[in-house]
């Protein structure tokens, strides 16, 4: 028994990953987890998570279900070991795998560089970008109405202020990050960046310099992963489709309102 | 020049770089930053962080921001000992993943706690309604379990037997709800025992200086921000607090 990765595509950092193992021609297990079946017909979400999503628990395997105990995706599971959190996951299979060295440079300025976007990303972009989703598609799909628009508002407005700093601070007039190769940096920041576009807050429209940057890590990941990887998210308004048990509805419904004040 | 640190010990990040440096006998400048006079906002500061915020370092021409990356930058270039970040893959990850979990988790809850319990009333002029201090308190509460039950465990220390990074970054940001009078620790003995040891580890002279500052900050008063920033500063709280 490999190494498994427990992922759902619809989650940025399970893209993240996803395409990092598959980039680097990582032999894995992918362990489907369905956000919003395993967790809303399996297990009852905690209050006051304060997630950015709820917790999933893929409650039919049992050994699923042991995987993480923060019962969020993504999870990682090699033989014993089990290990939550992208970030960490990143950097174990990059370890493990011995990937090539741009990606997490030896170098400890170039590395430096990545550290400090991976940390910053977390209460930044990964902050906003998100939420996105949750007031155009996910909120009104539970709870049956639509947000008003000053929620989206306030939400853009922040991304945008990030957004801003990702070009000032982060990104600068270099090819990537980190300078002429793409990073985990990279990575990380585009899989949440497409979480606005998917539910059709186009960040890349008015961003020449971040859309010049998009190309060239779809490039550099290869073309058709990095579409395999965002073809859920891109495909989102079939989501609106989905008819949702009113019960859960019901349950679900408080908790999502909350997540958003 | 060597490696100048900018920090404010009222700030939990900075407050585990200091830990960290100090107690690896790390040479390094001592440059204050005090966020309550604004001087995080001036054009010099600026010039180290453009995103005006501390820690920072300044390392020669080289600046890096975000505590996470400075303590690995540390680690990495004075050769620290082992156990802060562990050469072997899977401790490694164990520090890496509570490094992760920690921003949106137990920083999040704890600078909230704190916010609201004593910088807004100051700011503002009056105190928080009691069923937000109560959510607050509530949501930290929650991450103190995990904490408990997912990285802590029934384990000295979060990577196992020795301290690594992953402690320092813990308990410097739980010391912040707990000087703003929620005494966490109480009712909490595996908690309480961890502490004792992580304060041992780094050394309890260096853990005391360190929070000095921020043990006092019940005496601060609204007349030492610099006023013409006290309007900024309330916006910042306010906005601050709303969030999750």
């Amino acid at each position: 028994m490999g190494l498994e990765l427990y992922l759902d595509l619809l989650s940025q950092p399970c893209r993240s990953i996803y395409i990092f193992a598959r980039s680097n021609n990582i032999p894995f297990e992918f362990k489907h987890v369905e956000l919003f079946k395993d967790s809303v017909l399996g297990k009852k979400p905690a209050a006051g998570s304060g997630a950015e999503q709820p917790r999933a628990g893929p409650s039919n395997t049992e050994g699923a279900g042991k995987v993480s105990l923060l019962k969020k995706v993504p999870a990682l599971k090699d033989g014993d070991f089990t290990l939550a959190e992208c970030t960490a996951i990143l950097l174990y299979l990059s370890r493990k795998y011995n990937t090539p060295d741009h990606w997490y440079p030896t170098d400890i300025q170039k590395r430096a560089r990545v550290d400090e976007y991976l940390s910053w990303h977390h209460a930044n972009i990964r902050a906003n970008a998100p939420k996105t989703m949750w007031i155009k598609v996910l909120i009104p799909l539970f709870t049956g109405q639509p947000l008003p628009s000053e929620k989206l508002q306030e939400v853009m407005e922040g991304l945008s202020t990030s957004l801003k700093q990702f070009e000032e601070r982060f990104l600068q007039d270099k090819a990537f990050i980190i300078g002429s190769e793409i990073s985990l940096a990279d990575l990380v920041a585009i899989v949440e960046l497409m979480q606005p576009v998917g539910v059709g807050c186009d960040i890349f429209e008015d961003r020449p310099r971040l859309r010049e940057w998009r190309r060239r890590v779809e490039d550099a990941v290869g073309k058709e992963l990095f579409f395999q990887a965002h073809e859920m998210i891109l495909n989102i308004k079939e989501l609106s489709n989905i008819q949702i048990d009113p019960q859960l509805k019901e349950q679900l419904a408080p908790v999502l309102m909350k997540m958003l004040k | 020049m060597g490696l100048e640190l900018y920090l404010d010990l009222l700030s939990q990040p900075c407050r585990a770089l200091y830990i960290f440096a100090r107690s690896n006998n790390i040479p390094f400048e001592f440059k204050r930053v005090e966020l309550c006079k604004g001087q995080h906002k001036t054009e010099e500061f600026r010039k180290v962080n453009v995103l005006m915020k501390v820690p920072a370092l300044k390392d020669g021409s080289f600046t890096l921001a975000e505590s996470i990356a400075i303590l690995l930058y540390m680690v990495n270039k004075f050769k620290t000992p082992d156990h802060w970040y562990p050469s072997d893959l899977q401790k490694r990850a164990r520090v890496d993943e509570y490094l992760s979990w920690q921003h949106a988790n137990i920083r999040a809850k704890g600078s909230k706690l704190f916010l609201s319990k004593v910088l807004l009333p100051l700011v503002t002029g009056q105190p928080l309604p009691p069923e937000k201090l109560e959510f607050a308190t509530e949501e930290l509460n929650v991450a103190l379990q995990q904490f408990e039950e997912k990285f802590l465990q029934d384990k000295p220390f979060i990577a196992g037997s020795e301290i690594s990074l992953a402690d320092i970054v813990a308990l410097v940001e739980l010391m912040q709800p707990v000087c703003a009078g929620y005494d966490l620790f109480e009712e909490r003995p595996k908690l309480t025992e961890w502490r004792r040891r992580v304060e041992e580890a780094v050394g309890k002279q260096i853990f005391q200086e360190a929070h000095e500052e921020i043990m006092n900050i019940k005496n601060l008063t609204a007349d030492q921000f610099a006023p013409e920033l006290m309007e900024n500063f309330k916006q910042q709280l306010l906005k601050q607090v709303s969030q999750n």
